[in-house]
């Protein structure tokens, strides 16, 4: 393991970390709040530090794919760490454990949280928290690609353990350019997302901070009662924003370069839309008796779906009183996620038309035992390496989602409200149902079960192996024998 | 600029680092998705799982706005019809690796028909390098510059001559003032040498001069010039057809040592002037028999590299014989530097140098000049031929007034045809080409040679 590189780009992350969080802390110095100091510190000392570690580029420049994981892993958790410390510092969230836990959630764009109270936060810390949906959104080491000189292949198994979906795939050929574009389609979109907002009639802080965790389909709000208190024009506009936001960005790319055809020809957007089309339709039929007009049940079924299936979590109203099967699509709908490419999380729906598209071909396997068939995606055939590498990441996340809902069944609340909080959390999409649902919270668990949720987020956004790879004995077995041996040799 | 390479095997491999490298933005079109995979792996390209004469795979690959379209798969004719296709769509320049024979002769039909901008035949420009080396057998390797007025020569200083512990002035006022040393590879290591750069016996030694002076020279310091008069070429593929057929041009007597039967027919049917042996060349004993002690030149171009570095090893052992290697693969050229092998000839690196010349070449438009290009010592160096525009920010200053870069050297200038080996007074002209050994990369216009102010 090379230590010097890792902490090198550890080096640069904190840097840019302790640059964005000047941000927060000057919206709070507008608002002429106290709390904002405590940004500007940590932010200073971030940045400092960064720059001390990342002084001088290290000799050693080997970067394999397990330092690619390993790096982001740590990236991660580094952000995480650090980012929670103005709020335990400036007292809107005094306990490390809940501040971190807010801060992960923030930063993998879940928007679980364990505040009863949003309304007594002040503006920087709101801000904050939004903002972190936003960078986490799009993912930090890609930013740091488009601005890090590297080696293309050091640069690629980055890319790789942060990018969600089972390919990675660059636009053009030059890494640099790709989180480049990328990074530019975010944003532009992020700014037209907040202008239609603040067209739409809400007030600019809050649409700036809608804005933030519909872009980076995150879903931490502002106010108590989530999107209840907007119009019903921002309401079906946020539906909207997030399904765009939940769209592969390599089709926003494709009709910049005015590839029209090529762009709608996508099967995984084809089936994401479709997916959303049948659960708006069911769930709004299911749940016809619960309204007075067609027009609000659909409103609130095509919110919720949309705010779902990306994983983003916003809630227009308290979906607890659905009836069961409408709250069951919802739950599945978790599972799905967004399009590989997206800034959603979830399994993908690439995945899940790859899996189903096996089981198919496995049946005709039985019925015709010598048939040979390739399993194709957008018309293209599915390497059987990709094909393994759905399949494995499928199992972890069915292994980690039992292993963590064993541990966090022992804090004694009801089924459902277990189920839905790992489920949300393991997807990153927010609240779950029962106590964890749109009225509710995360405070009630206990520390323990907060770390597990945490090491959930973390997992489901960088889908599973970097985590994984981090905390695996064998990743770390030659780094301690090396570091045995040096002892022995002492 | 955008380049497109079709075919991800050695060469295109080593295209795409070396294109990469210089800032291109490139695009690896291959059928294999394994080696594509390991290619992406390795350098920052965009790879593209398909083959290259597929209309969509093109399209996919952004033909319409590439530069410049390399085919170099395995088949002359998937090659051929890449480019035609890539030139019919688009308005790139298209180079193909052709290599069979039969093309040859048509070479200036088919590259006017199908439009291309350059075929390479990396066999036959790999025999022409070993056949230049066999007419000049003191030299490890021959570049020429200035249409061949100018030739940049690597030998090695033999143990007792009259240069070894000699410093470079001292060559230049007691031996021969005509010519300049441009770089000296010591113990794996490059130095660009000052005048007072001492040298030693067992440093390969590059020198920029003209044909004329190096025949004197090399007499002074006691080194053979004379051009072999036999030469043995083991392994009978196209690599030692072509190269049979250029010494036999030039009177060299050809023996050529061939395993399988049916190839020995034909190459006897094609080379009539050329001994056609056919036997087993790892057979000691027919090397021995075929007059290996006394041949003065042993090529060893068989398919096998490991084959081709033994029987180099032996024919070192036992004769005299200017020997060549051909190595087409391995990539520890740090071990096979240390083996003591004479002359070895990369295929792949010169199929390489050939393209990135051109691809240098084409920056022209843009206001790059360079004329030439080779790549000296593993990489390591470079020579460039510049030429010099009216604007060029050299002209007209004494060389010694330049603010010329670390590492660097001005070793020629080519004034109308007349050569002139540089001194700190001479001054660079509108007109000139200009030839310069460097250690930096990455060189495009001759504005780059000098020190950013």
């Amino acid at each position: 393991m090379n230590f010097a590189v890792i902490f090198y780009v550890l080096g640069f992350v904190l840097r840019i970390e302790g640059l964005l969080m000047f941000i927060p802390a000057l919206v709070g110095a507008g608002y002429r709040e106290r709390e904002c100091i405590a940004f500007f510190a940590v932010g200073a000392l971030a940045f400092l530090l960064g720059l001390a570690i990342s002084f001088r580029r290290p000799k050693n420049q080997v970067f394999y794919a397990k330092e690619g994981f390993v790096c982001v892993a740590l990236s991660w958790i580094m952000i995480s760490v650090v980012g929670c410390l103005p709020f335990i510092w400036n007292g809107d969230i005094p306990n490390f454990t809940d501040a971190f836990f807010e801060m992960v959630s923030g930063f993998t764009t879940t928007g679980s949280s364990i505040l009863t109270d949003v309304g007594a936060l002040s503006h920087a810390s709101l801000f904050w928290r939004s903002f972190s949906h936003w960078i986490g959104g799009m993912g930090v080491l890609v930013f740091l690609l488009s601005v890090l000189p590297m080696s293309g292949g050091a640069a690629m198994n980055i890319m790789k353990a942060e990018s969600p979906g089972p390919q990675v795939g660059k636009m053009v050929p030059k890494l640099r350019e790709s989180s480049m574009i990328l990074y530019i389609i975010y944003t532009a979109m992020t700014i037209a997302e907040i202008i239609v907002y603040i067209i739409g009639g809400m007030p600019v802080f809050d649409a700036v901070t809608v804005g933030f965790g519909v872009a980076g389909t995150g879903g931490f709000s502002v106010r108590n009662s989530g999107l209840a208190e907007y119009s019903t024009f921002c309401q079906y506009a946020i539906g909207v924003f997030m399904i765009l936001f939940g769209v592969n960005f390599n089709v926003y790319y494709l009709l910049l370069a005015k590839k029209i055809k090529q762009a709608f020809s996508s099967e995984e957007v084809w089936s994401y839309l479709g997916i959303i089309a049948a659960a708006t339709l069911a769930i709004a039929l299911n749940t016809l008796h619960l309204f007075g007009t067609v027009e609000e049940t659909f409103r609130y079924a095509f919110v919720h779906v949309s705010s779902i299936i990306t994983t983003t979590g916003f809630t227009a109203m308290d979906y607890n009183l659905y009836p069961e099967i409408s709250k069951q699509i919802l739950i599945f709908l978790m599972f799905i996620g967004a399009c590989a490419g997206s800034t959603g999380g979830g399994m993908k729906v690439s995945r899940l038309i790859v899996l189903l598209k096996s089981v198919r071909n496995e049946l005709s396997r039985i019925i015709h035992p010598r048939t040979v068939k390739r399993i194709r995606l957008e018309g293209k055939v599915v390497e059987h390496e990709t094909l393994r590498s759905i399949n494995t990441y499928f199992v972890a996340l069915l292994a980690l989602y039992c292993v963590s809902l064993l541990i966090v069944s022992m804090d004694d609340f009801d089924a459902a409200t277990n189920l839905s909080a790992v489920a949300t959390t393991i997807n990153n999409v927010g609240p779950g149902i029962s106590l964890v649902g749109p009225t509710g919270n995360f405070s009630g668990f206990s520390d323990l079960s907060k770390y597990v949720f945490c090491f959930d987020m973390l997992a489901g956004r960088l889908e599973m192996f970097p985590m994984l790879v981090l905390f695996s004995p064998y990743t770390w077995h030659q780094a301690f024998k090396r570091k045995k041996k040096k002892l022995d040799e002492a | 600029m955008r380049i497109i390479i079709v075919g991800g095997g050695k060469t295109g491999a080593a295209l795409a680092v070396a294109l990469t490298d210089e800032g291109h933005d490139v695009t690896v079109i291959e059928q294999d998705g394994d080696r594509l995979q390991s290619i992406c792996a390795n350098s920052d390209i965009l790879g593209i799982c398909g083959n290259g004469m597929n209309y969509s795979s093109l399209t996919e690959a952004d033909i319409k706005d590439a530069d410049i379209l390399i085919a170099v798969t395995g088949s002359d004719e998937q090659n051929l019809l890449c480019c035609l296709f890539a030139k019919k769509t688009g308005h790139c320049s298209t180079i193909a690796r052709v290599r069979n024979p039969i093309f040859l002769k048509e070479n200036m039909f088919i590259r006017e028909q199908i439009g291309l901008s350059m075929i390479i035949n990396p066999e036959l420009a790999a025999a022409t390098e070993m056949s230049r080396l066999l007419r000049f057998p003191s030299a490890i390797e021959i570049n020429t510059f200035a249409k061949g007025r100018l030739e940049q020569l690597t030998f090695k200083i033999p143990r007792g001559s009259v240069l070894d512990g000699k410093n470079l002035n001292h060559v230049r006022n007691k031996i021969e003032s005509n010519l300049l040393f441009c770089s000296v590879q010591r113990e794996g290591k490059f130095y660009i040498p000052s005048g007072n750069f001492e040298l030693r016996a067992g440093d390969k030694a590059s020198i920029i001069i003209e044909p004329m002076v190096a025949q004197k020279f090399f007499r002074k310091i006691g080194i053979e010039t004379h051009a072999v008069k036999s030469a043995m070429l083991v392994g009978g593929g196209t690599m030692a057809y072509y190269l049979a057929q250029q010494l036999l041009h030039f009177g060299i007597h050809v023996k050529i040592i061939e395993i399988d039967s049916a190839r020995c027919q034909e190459l006897a049917e094609k080379l009539p002037d050329a001994l056609v042996i056919q036997g087993d060349a790892t057979d000691k004993e027919l090397l021995l028999e075929e007059g290996l002690e006394t041949t003065q030149a042993f090529v060893a171009i068989t398919g096998f590299d490991e084959e081709n570095i033994l029987l180099s090893l032996y024919a070192r052992e036992i004769s005299d014989a200017k020997v060549i290697t051909k190595i087409n693969r391995i990539a520890f050229d740090s071990v096979i530097e240390k083996l003591e092998l004479d002359s070895v000839i990369y295929p792949r690196h010169i199929t390489a140098e050939y393209i990135l010349q051109y691809v240098r070449a084409k920056q022209n438009a843009v206001g790059n000049n360079v004329e030439n290009l080779y790549k000296l010592n593993e990489d390591e160096v470079e020579a460039l031929e510049f030429k010099i525009g009216e604007k060029a920010p050299v002209v007209g200053i004494p060389l010694q007034d330049l603010p010329l870069k670390d590492n660097l050297l001005v070793c020629g200038i080519n004034r109308q045809g007349k050569i002139r080996i540089p001194r700190g007074s001479d001054t660079i002209q509108p007109g000139d080409t200009v030839i310069v050994v460097t250690g930096q990369k990455k060189l495009d216009d001759v504005g780059d040679i000098l020190k950013k102010s």
